[in-house]
């Protein structure tokens, strides 16, 4: 039986599982999840995650939540190679604190840069300027933690070659791009790993996992599902306050 | 030479990464850091030398973070790698971190979820409760910190229904990493006086039953300093370092 992935490329760790899978040949049925259209609270999908998120994996029975976990899993179950998630102990360390460390940093405020500027106003709710600021200089604090504590003068972030604290910190850098933010501009040693991770993926399965989110400036044509809008409504504005 | 472990024990992923060691039989050296003493919160450029921000803690941690690792050349921070690499390293029993794909899925995916969900929750009833007085030299707005309780409530039920269910721990019938990680961090707001259980008496059955695994007295040592956290208002603080954490403070109330 063929591993399910419940995705939607808008998301960025979505797109991690997406160019995992995919560079890895593993075999998966892309199931895909709409959010805009609020398809993570359907009932249906409420089966596969009950915290109503995407990404999910399900193989069978099993079913698994959380993009780390499933990553993790799948370099598991189908043995891809090492330098994904090494054998060695320190290195694998390595992947696991960045891994770590980067949900409440990178991916947050990444994320906020992203809720600020688009589904903020998707969502009907008035755009606040100095929360899109506080959003940009919190990631660019993050930034420079990266850049010296996780990235130093190495190619990768651990070591000499790719590996899934790369491709989880590239899909996540690549959100606030996608929404005009351009975080490698005047950061040339960011710049040139992400040409490296973008090389190391495969420049054509890199562009088609992006494609939405680098697209997504057709904010017009955007539209987002009332009931998620309703939904959204509270929850959007205690995160803006 | 041993594995050095930086702890502060009042911090809730220090006390996993304490009692995992502890209940393991792992030697290490304890270095005592201080989160909330006078020197806790200091900007690096401050003048006098600060505990946690001292030059020799930044080389082992340039993250400034407790916990932290140093095992001869190699460091290392965040709770969930260091438990990690300590399973592995010292090839602790199977089930706190099983070969199994599934089970070890199981831990792996709640150690992820928690990072958004309990964990800053916890920080956030945490630092308004007991940091904010501190330094601040008022309470915290009580509606802010009822709106924090609240907040936990969602992640609570999570907790309860998608990853406890009917189990005995998180995954399945002994205790694992994940139960560590999530007990030492409820049990921060247990200690400062709120009843986070009420009404979900299997959350009650299951801290027990992971006490218990743990063994009482290596639990109740861990958290000796978290249950007596009145203690940190006997601390004098300087007043530049209270003007430092000040903004930050009343940000979270604003």
């Amino acid at each position: 039986m063929v591993v399910e992935l419940f995705l939607d490329l808008l998301s960025q760790p979505c797109r991690a599982l997406f160019i995992f899978a995919k560079k890895n040949n593993i075999p998966f049925v892309f199931k895909h999840v709409e959010l805009l259209k609020g398809h993570h609270h359907s009932e249906e999908f409420g089966k596969v995650n009950v915290l109503k998120k995407v990404p999910a994996l399900k193989d069978g029975a099993f079913t698994l939540a959380e993009s780390i976990a499933i990553l993790l899993y799948l370099s598991r179950k189908f043995n891809t190679p090492d330098h994904w998630y090494p054998s060695d102990l320190q290195k694998r360390a390595q992947v696991d604190e960045y891994l770590s460390w980067q949900h409440a940093t990178i991916r947050e405020k990444g994320c906020k840069i992203f809720i600020t500027k688009v589904l903020v106003p998707l969502a009907g709710q008035p755009f606040s300027p100095e929360t899109l600021e506080e959003a940009v200089e919190e990631l660019n604090s993050a930034l420079k933690q990266f850049e010296e504590k996780f990235l130093q003068d190495k190619p990768f972030i651990v070591g000499n070659e790719i590996s899934l604290a790369d491709l989880v910190a590239i899909v996540e850098l690549m959100q606030p791009i996608g929404v005009g933010c351009d975080i490698f501009e005047d950061r040339p040693k960011l710049s040139e790993w992400r040409n490296r991770v973008e090389e190391a993926v495969g420049k054509e399965l890199f562009q088609e996992a992006h494609e939405i989110i680098l697209n997504i400036k057709e904010l017009s044509n955007l539209q987002i599902d009332p009931q998620l809008k309703e939904h959204l409504a509270p929850v959007l504005r205690k995160m803006m306050k | 030479m041993g594995i050095e472990l930086y702890l502060d024990l009042l911090s809730p992923p220090c006390r996993s990464v304490y009692i995992f060691a502890k209940k393991n039989n792992i030697t290490f050296t304890f270095k005592q850091m201080e989160l909330f003493t006078p020197a806790a919160g200091s900007s690096a450029n401050s003048p006098t030398p600060r505990q946690q921000h001292s030059d020799g803690f930044g080389k082992v941690n340039v993250l400034r973070k407790v916990p932290a690792l140093k095992d001869g050349g190699f460091t290392l921070a965040e709770s969930p790698a260091i438990l990690a690499y300590l399973s592995q390293k010292y090839k602790t029993p199977d089930h706190w971190y099983p070969l199994d794909m599934k089970k070890r899925a199981r831990v792996d995916e709640y150690l992820s979820w928690q990072h958004s969900s309990i964990r800053p929750s916890v920080f956030k009833i945490f630092w308004l409760k007991v940091v904010f007085p501190l330094y601040v030299d008022q309470t915290a707005p009580e509606e802010k910190l009822q709106e924090a309780l609240e907040d936990l409530a969602i992640p609570l039920k999570q907790l309860e229904e998608k990853f406890l269910q009917d189990k005995p721990f998180l995954v399945g019938n002994k205790i694992s990493l994940a139960d560590l990680v999530a007990v030492t961090d409820l049990m921060q707001l247990i200690a400062i006086g709120y009843n986070i259980f009420e009404d979900m008496p299997k959350l009650v059955e299951w801290r027990s039953r992971v006490e218990k695994a743990v063994g009482k007295e290596l639990f109740q040592e861990a958290h000796k300093v978290i249950l007596n956290f009145q203690d940190l208002n006997n601390m004098l603080i300087e007043p530049q370092l209270k003007e430092q954490m000040k903004p930050r403070l009343l940000k979270m109330v604003a």
